[in-house]
């Protein structure tokens, strides 16, 4: 029933997208669209919405108005399949969230043989594949807390991708670690855009999302309030973006 | 009769040991399955079911268990079910042991984080399949200390059942004493017998504490 997006069709879409804690206004009215194959990075200060606007688009929070269409789910909708728009979506946190019970390779291979109904032989291969890809095939029967915090965000990078998704969501995965591990998990990202990857993440890390960013997404009181290519972090056009990407959040 | 104790005594008091044990497998099994069933319903995403199964606990554990024994046993006969006392006893302790287990349990759950939840969700697990594969593994880790520290209270509680005429362990001390008029010695013998039974059990929950206080700091992100 649901169909490929024609190329002109956005992986994902929100519309005046609106979200309250209480009497606390997140989201008041945000809109942005990211097309197959494109890397948006969402930036903004503590609290300007962007992590939740994230989560929105994987329903982790139901949105109080807008609409939002996520790989030809209408994800707004009370009635949207929720494990059809998870195997099309993966997420990656701050914390990593690996399953401490299990090694990593059953921590890859639980989702794809539990929703999808892979074959154990076929999710171990799998396994083993999207292992490679972050570059931790070493770790395959290691427990996640042997891990070091980058490892373990590999890992989790791993995990996500063995249930091949079409968007991946990266919600600050990079703020728990230090700069040297910061810069393995970067570039495990880089190479999953080089590859094609559609990717919206959310990230403190400006010269990272200058490098790797096609669209910037800048968030201020719950509005996005700045837009373009990532050249607007060396060039502002708002007084808000300059203040932000002046106050030491470019990192040297 | 009279007499002193003999071998025979000891036999009788023996006997009320492994009815007490008896009584106490049939509370922690029949419990911990009643039990099992209230912690899921707490948590459950039905507000009915989470208001019903509160209601549950907090009725239980809001009467002491002496007057839940005597309702099972005195209230299925008035309703005229005539009921032995074991039957009795067993289905009181059950409803009695599953609102405490039911609680610790649900504690148990909820106290794997959050983000545990969410990140099996993103994976499109179902409900079913993030509780059985992702957090109950996990609770089960953090339940077992509480859950084995709270068998040796019920060991311990089964004593009551003596009261609608269970012949356990306290019962049948009772029994010896009335014929031999040495309650120090009787009763010296019972506190031991139940001390036996308890300590094994106390001695492995604490055993469990600590493996998991040195597991716990491992788990912690880094």
């Amino acid at each position: 029933m649901q169909q490929i997006p024609a190329a002109s069709e956005p992986i994902v879409s929100l519309r005046d997208v609106k979200k309250s804690f209480g009497s606390l206004l997140v989201l008041d009215g945000v809109s942005f669209a990211v097309q197959r194959g494109e890397v948006l990075a969402l930036i903004g200060r503590s609290g300007s919405g962007k992590s939740t606007a994230l989560r929105c688009i994987d329903r982790f929070e139901k949105v109080d108005g807008g609409e939002i269409v996520v790989c030809g789910h209408r994800v707004d909708r009370p009635d949207v399949n929720l494990r059809a728009l998870r195997q099309d979506v993966g997420i990656v946190f701050q914390s990593y969230n690996l399953f401490p019970h299990l090694t990593i390779e059953q921590n890859i291979t639980l989702a794809p043989c539990a929703v999808k109904g892979v074959a154990t032989a076929q999710a171990k291969d799998l396994a083993r594949k999207v292992l490679a890809q972050v570059g931790l095939e070493e770790k395959l029967h290691a427990y996640p807390e042997q891990l070091s915090g980058g490892q373990q965000q590999r890992a989790a990078i791993a995990r996500s991708l063995a249930m091949q998704p079409k968007v991946m969501l990266f919600d600050e995965v990079t703020s728990a670690l230090d700069p040297e591990l910061t810069a393995e998990v970067l570039k495990v990202i880089e190479q999953l855009a080089a590859d094609g990857m559609t990717m919206v993440m959310v990230t403190h890390e400006m010269g990272f999302a200058k490098g790797i960013a096609d669209r910037i997404v800048f968030m201020h009181r719950g509005k996005v309030h700045e837009t373009g290519p990532a050249s607007i972090l060396t060039s502002p056009t708002t007084p808000e973006l300059t203040q932000f990407v002046g106050t030491g959040n470019l990192k040297s | 009769m009279g007499g002193h104790l003999n071998i025979n005594h000891l036999m009788f008091l023996g006997q009320g040991a492994l009815w007490t044990i008896g009584l106490s497998l049939v509370a922690l099994i029949g419990g911990g399955i009643v039990g099992f069933v209230i912690a899921l319903a707490r948590i459950s995403p039905l507000k009915s079911v989470r208001i019903a199964s509160a209601v549950y606990v907090q009725l239980i554990q809001g009467t002491p268990l002496l007057v839940i024994l005597f309702l099972g046993y005195f209230g299925l006969a008035a309703i005229g079910l005539k009921v032995s006392p074991l039957a009795a006893a067993g289905a009181s302790l059950t409803l009695y042991v599953a609102a405490y287990l039911g609680e610790i349990w649900r504690g148990c759950i909820q106290s794997v984080p959050k983000p545990q939840w969410e990140a099996a969700e993103g994976l499109a697990l179902s409900r079913t399949q993030r509780m059985t594969k992702v957090i109950l593994p996990q609770a089960i880790r953090i339940a077992t200390p509480p859950t084995v520290g709270f068998m040796v209270q019920i060991i311990k509680n089964t004593s009551l059942a003596s009261v609608v005429g269970f012949v356990e362990l306290m019962r049948s001390g009772q029994i010896v004493n009335n014929s031999l008029f040495e309650p120090f010695a009787i009763y010296a013998i019972i506190a031991v017998t139940y001390f036996a039974m308890c300590y094994p059990l106390s001695l492995f929950s604490q055993r469990l504490e600590q493996r998991m206080g040195r597991g716990r700091s491992n788990l912690a992100p880094a």
